[in-house]
């Protein structure tokens, strides 16, 4: 048993491996790539749209209510990167629904590069919105004794992001290989439909870490919407 | 008992007893804040997506510390530094 998509190397030259994770990743990003490409090829804005582009709007459109919510004053800005987050991962979970396939967020290594974007990232959104002083004063917020506390949470936040999505991931796929041991019959079915829907709340839940850290950094408290929906 | 065996049961009943005891505070916590939200939600049922959200991005903060102590009994289990290095060591003899 293998702990993750790592160990399975199909070739290597010196320090250079090129195991399951990059090559699964690379083919990911050229499935989205090239199907978003297709898809905005021919947009229109005339009353009758293609079914891809009404798919691919809806989820546009929803990522950007999602980070408004989340107290971000400007979605545009953002949706770039925490949408390119939040596609990314939904797309490799939900891909485990194909027999061979190994999610590469099951890997440490490409949970810790996304994390590290984040980790870059907030930094860079507090000190453009910002400024450079007001930011780095932003560390010493309440009083100058909590410096090393602000600058601690900040790694650890980062360490968080990276070990919560590959800890949940690598457990739906290690559960499934000691039930396919075990009972081999109905449960690792009910188990995988599990997976999918864990898979799901990892991926909106690290778009929305990746929300509120920005939001914290840049500082910015938007008016409190009073909320219609039910 | 030598080494190997014995770092080896160490390593497996410390595994179980990590997982064991870490998620016990994760669950409790989890409980709590779930019954917190059903009674906020009970009574301010305007404000459900707030809370659903709100909710979600706590339990994923309760429930990476039992993640932290899955992965620390999987470490221990299936890529122990201690069970490598008695290895390397009973190879080199």
């Amino acid at each position: 048993m293998h702990l993750s998509s790592d160990d399975l190397i199909f070739w290597q030259h010196g320090w250079f491996k090129l195991n399951e994770t990059i090559v699964t990743t690379w083919a990911l990003i050229l499935l989205m790539v090239v199907g978003a490409r297709l898809i905005t090829r021919r947009l229109t804005t005339r009353i009758k749209i293609s079914r891809w582009q009404a798919a691919l709007e809806i989820i546009v459109a929803g990522i950007k209510t999602q980070i408004e919510e989340v107290s971000l004053a400007q979605p545009e800005k953002y949706i770039g990167f925490i949408g390119t987050l939040f596609l990314f991962i939904a797309v490799a979970n939900l891909f485990t629904i194909f027999p061979v396939y190994e999610p590469p967020t099951g890997s440490l290594s490409t949970t810790t590069a996304l994390a590290l974007s984040v980790f870059v990232a907030v930094p860079y959104c507090g000190i453009r919105e910002r400024g450079l002083t007001a930011y780095l004063k932003s560390f010493a917020e309440p009083t100058f004794i909590m410096l090393p506390f602000n600058i601690i949470s900040e790694l650890t936040h980062t360490l968080a992001l990276a070990m919560r999505l590959f800890g949940n991931m690598m457990s739906g796929t290690m559960i499934l290989g000691i039930l396919l041991i075990i009972t081999p019959l109905i449960f690792p079915m009910i188990m995988s439909a599990l997976g999918l829907l864990i898979g799901m709340v990892q991926a909106y839940i690290f778009g929305v870490l990746a929300t509120v850290y920005i939001a914290a950094a840049i500082g910015t408290h938007s008016p409190t919407k009073q909320q219609s929906t039910t | 008992m030598d080494n190997i065996t014995i770092i080896a049961a160490a390593s497996i009943i410390s595994a179980g007893i990590t997982i064991g005891l870490g998620v016990i505070g994760p669950g409790i916590g989890q409980g709590r804040a779930v019954a917190s939200a059903l009674t906020a939600l009970a009574q301010q049922p305007d404000a459900t997506s707030t809370i659903t959200r709100t909710l979600f991005v706590g339990l994923a903060m309760i429930e990476s510390l039992a993640i932290y102590c899955f992965v620390v009994s999987m470490i221990l289990l299936f890529a122990n530094p201690f069970w490598n290095h008695a290895i390397a060591q009973a190879a080199v003899k």
